[in-house]
Order: C-alpha cells, then sequence, then structure tokens
C-alpha cells in the first residue's frame, strides 16, 4: 500500500518548521517518529498534501532539568525516554509505561510528544500526562502557548492543537518522594494496544493513602481522570478492600466505546478490576 | 489504535487533490535527493517523498532480502538496522533515511560466509516458511546489541514486535541464545567455510 503523493518539508530549526507549518495550510501533517502516522498514510485514512518531518531539529530532542519539573522534548523517542536518567529518576511513571508501547523497533521512532498530538484514545502516554498533570508546549506564528493535560485531549484522535501549532515539549512536574507508580495495561498480545489501560500514582502517609492521581486509558474519546477512584481512596488504609470499593467508581461517568475488542460494558468491568490492581501496585512501589 | 464503530476514521479534505503542476510553497520539491549507505555500498537516488524505505530497498535497490509483511506495522518482517537500530521499513520514509546507514539482512553474510545469527537461525530450525526470518534475525542482532546474554524472556520480550506464523517461536528462542554465545565466544566456535 502507498501513501497518496504530499509535499515534504524538513526543516532544521523549530523556527523554520513553524513557519513551514504555516505555510503549508491546514491540510498539513506533522511527521514525528511516523509510527501511527505511517499506517495512516498507507491505508489512506489520512491524505495530508503536506508532511512537516521534524526529524532533523536536534533541540527537540532534549530531555531537561527544569527544577521541580522535567521538559521533555516533544521528538524524544520513546526508546530515549525509557533510558533517560532524569525520566527514570523523577518519572518512573513514564518511564515504566513506555516500556510498554509497542515494541522495540517501533520504539526506536515512535516520539513522546508524537503519541501526545495523535491523541488516540488507545494510546497509553496521554492517560500517564494527564495523571501527572503535564503541561504541553506548543509554538506558532502567534507566540507560544501552554496547555495543561487536562484541556488537551478533546475528543477522538482530536487535541487541542491549532493547525498552525506545533507542540515543541511537554513540562511534567516531578513526584516527590512518598508516591508509588504504576500502570496497568490490559491487551491480549504482547504488542498490542490497551484494551483499557490504568495509569496510577499513589502518594503514602503511614499506613494511609494521601493522595492518588488515576487516569484511564481507552474508557473514551480521550483518555480521563478517573476523579471519583481518586476522592474515593483518599484517606483510606492502605488495604485490598479499600481499593477494591475505590476502583468500582472507575467507570464512572466514562463512555467506553465497543469494538471488536471487546464491549463497552466489558472494558467498564475492566476499568474497576484494574483500578483496584492499579492501586494497590502503586502503594506498594 | 481501535476503530470505535460510530465514528468515521479521520480524513484529510478527500475531496480536492491539488494537481500537481505548480510548485506553491517555497520549500517544495517533488523530488528530493537522498543519499544512503546501504549495506556498505553508497546510494545516490531522486525519490518522491511518499516511497517507503522498503520499497526503495527493495525495488530500487533490488534488496529484496527485506520482504514486505502485514503493511501496517505489526508484523516485524521488513526490519533492518537504521544507524545500528532496528526500525519497521515500512514505516520509515525513504527520505527519513537520507544521510544514513541501513544494514539488511544481505549485508549480514561477507565473501560467502553467513552471521554467526543466520548459522544459529539455521542450525536450530528456527524457520519454516522463512518469511519473518530477515526480520528476526535484523531485532534479533538489534536485541544483542543491547543485552549480549538474553534470558529465554528476555528474548522473547525483544522480538515482541515480529511475528512467526510458522515455528512457534521455541526454536527462534534457542536460537537468539546460541547465537548470542557464539557471538560472546567467537574463539570456541571452529570457522565454518
Amino acid at each position: 500500500m502507498i501513501p497518496a503523493a504530499f509535499d515534504y518539508a524538513r526543516p532544521r530549526s523549530v523556527d523554520e518548521a513553524v513557519r513551514a507549518l504555516a505555510d503549508a495550510g491546514e491540510d498539513a501533517k506533522v511527521l514525528a517518529g511516523g509510527q501511527s502516522l505511517m499506517p495512516l498514510l498507507r491505508l489512506r485514512l489520512a491524505i495530508p498534501d503536506a508532511l512537516i518531518d521534524l526529524g532533523r531539529i536536534a533541540a527537540l530532542r532534549e530531555i531537561r532539568d527544569d527544577g521541580d519539573a522535567v521538559v521533555i522534548g516533544s521528538m524524544a523517542t520513546h526508546h530515549q525516554v525509557i533510558r533517560d536518567p532524569l525520566v527514570r529518576a523523577h518519572l518512573p511513571l513514564i518511564a515504566r509505561t513506555t516500556e510498554t508501547v509497542a515494541d522495540p523497533a517501533v520504539r526506536h521512532r515512535g516520539t513522546f510528544g508524537g503519541s501526545l498530538a495523535h491523541a488516540d484514545p488507545a494510546g497509553d502516554l496521554p492517560a500517564v500526562a494527564l495523571a501527572l498533570d503535564a503541561v504541553l508546549l506548543v509554538r506558532s506564528p502567534r507566540g507560544e502557548r501552554e496547555i495543561p493535560a487536562a484541556e488537551f485531549f478533546v475528543d477522538w484522535m482530536t487535541s487541542a492543537l491549532e493547525p498552525d501549532e506545533l507542540l515543541v515539549g511537554v513540562r511534567v512536574p516531578k513526584l516527590g518522594p512518598g508516591w508509588g507508580v504504576h500502570y496497568e495495561k490490559f491487551h491480549r498480545t504482547a504488542q498490542a494496544w490497551a484494551i483499557v489501560g490504568v495509569a496510577c500514582a499513589v502518594r503514602r502517609d503511614g499506613d494511609s493513602v494521601a493522595e492518588a492521581r488515576v487516569a484511564l486509558t481507552n474508557m473514551g474519546p480521550a483518555p480521563v481522570r478517573a476523579g471519583a477512584v481518586e476522592d474515593a481512596v483518599r484517606g483510606r488504609p492502605i488495604s485490598d478492600d479499600s481499593f477494591r470499593s475505590a476502583g468500582g467508581h472507575a467507570a464512572d461517568g466514562t463512555e467506553p466505546p465497543s469494538d471488536l475488542h471487546g464491549s463497552s460494558e466489558y472494558r467498564s468491568h475492566l476499568a474497576t478490576v484494574l483500578t483496584a490492581r492499579a492501586l494497590a501496585a502503586a502503594a506498594a512501589a | 489504535m481501535t476503530w470505535p464503530d460510530q465514528r468515521a476514521p479521520p480524513q484529510g479534505r478527500l475531496s480536492v487533490k491539488r494537481t500537481l503542476s505548480t510548485p506553491r510553497r517555497p520549500w517544495e520539491k517533488r523530488m528530493p535527493r537522498i543519499r544512503v549507505e546501504v549495506d556498505g555500498a553508497t546510494y545516490e537516488d531522486d525519490v518522491e517523498p511518499r516511497l517507503l524505505l522498503v520499497h526503495y530497498l527493495r525495488e530500487r535497490l533490488g534488496k529484496v532480502g527485506t520482504p514486505v509483511g502485514c503493511d501496517t506495522s505489526n508484523c516485524g518482517a521488513c526490519t533492518v538496522l537504521l544507524d545500528g537500530e532496528s526500525v519497521k521499513s515500512c514505516s520509515v520514509l525513504a527520505v527519513q533515511a537520507d544521510g544514513a546507514d541501513v544494514t539488511t539482512v544481505e549485508g549480514l553474510g561477507v565473501g560467502g560466509t553467513t552471521h554467526p545469527m543466520q548459522r544459529a537461525f539455521h542450525e536450530e530450525h528456527a524457520l519454516q516458511c522463512g518469511y519473518c526470518t530477515p526480520g528476526m534475525i535484523m531485532a534479533s542482532l538489534d536485541l544483542l546489541r543491547e543485552n549480549p546474554d538474553p534470558s529465554d524472556d528476555e528474548v522473547r520480550e525483544g522480538l515482541e514486535g515480529n511475528l512467526c506464523r510458522c515455528t512457534g517461536y521455541q526454536n527462534i528462542v534457542k536460537a537468539v541464545r546460541r547465537a548470542a554465545k557464539d557471538m560472546r565466544e567467537p574463539a570456541e566456535r571452529e570457522v565454518t567455510p
């Protein structure tokens, strides 16, 4: 299968990329690692008339310390993120979740920023960004803009990015001491997409839960924060009973899709079970 | 990615297809020139931006040792090394490989010899139909680069992106571990012609 023809630009700097994207108009797509875009192009589910390839902009691959946060360049590959000492030390939820994304060859090309901008509800990293209160850093001819993850994932494969806006990085607040994290992913084969996934961070205070953050993958057209679970588990003792009972709220207010991998009802049930497991694993981490 | 039944897949503008005649962007070049090193030889070619690396290798360079499998980046049959790292060549554009060093399965044997990984696949019966084998071998080499002595489980994880529908994987795992040993201790092994 061969993609439809498109124009191709390979800018060398962020400024050039922003200009090229503006020149190209709204039928252009940004090419990051291409691991989601390329299948869409080949199947002709996407027919952009220009691609802006960010592959040669070294500055976008940087991962740097920003005081109480880490800034991950949008073009940092999954492979790079998994091995990065800053990410491993301060954002272990991102490192561990990224290890579950696709397979090694795809992780060599696929990028952190690309996964977020693609906004696939079955993608693992959007829920993680949501759970960690990440902020997406955006550039356009109009200047810079910051979009909180809670406002970034708008709908099915739709982000808050305007057609001329480029995602340049993601600022993720470090989790301090006392936090345990876990990503619980349910899929049928090793490299498959999550049928449901649960991104979870728990801050312990002695034998009880001081605070929890929970976000769900593939439980709706966009990743969702499970606020009802977070409220239900706050202040509760660390025990299977607390986690089961809090996990019972995981599907509250969600609209999970039905597809060939599972019905909406099945996903709702799965979310409650996986959330209880994720809370327990994060509390034990 | 899953396609919810009730929603239409995402689309570019399907109705308007621009004619290819009039350049309208300052950077538009319909046939960029690329320079790629493949299996030790350098090639320069003008390519359409939409040309996939796997099609470039097979159809322009005649490197048909790299097969097209699923065409949806699931199966890994088309895996090659791009600057030393495994990639699925059906999911990379030829223009993205500009300036890079590509190794295909055809670049492994030198002067009629076989690579230890190829030998191990042969000796452990790690293939039946052989369609997945070039990708399996390239992905296995990538795995050993980072982990020269993988356990069975680590081999299985390292090859999670490569599908084989014949062998049930048992002999592939054996072959990769045997190759790993041979590559760690080359002196212990007699050189076969």
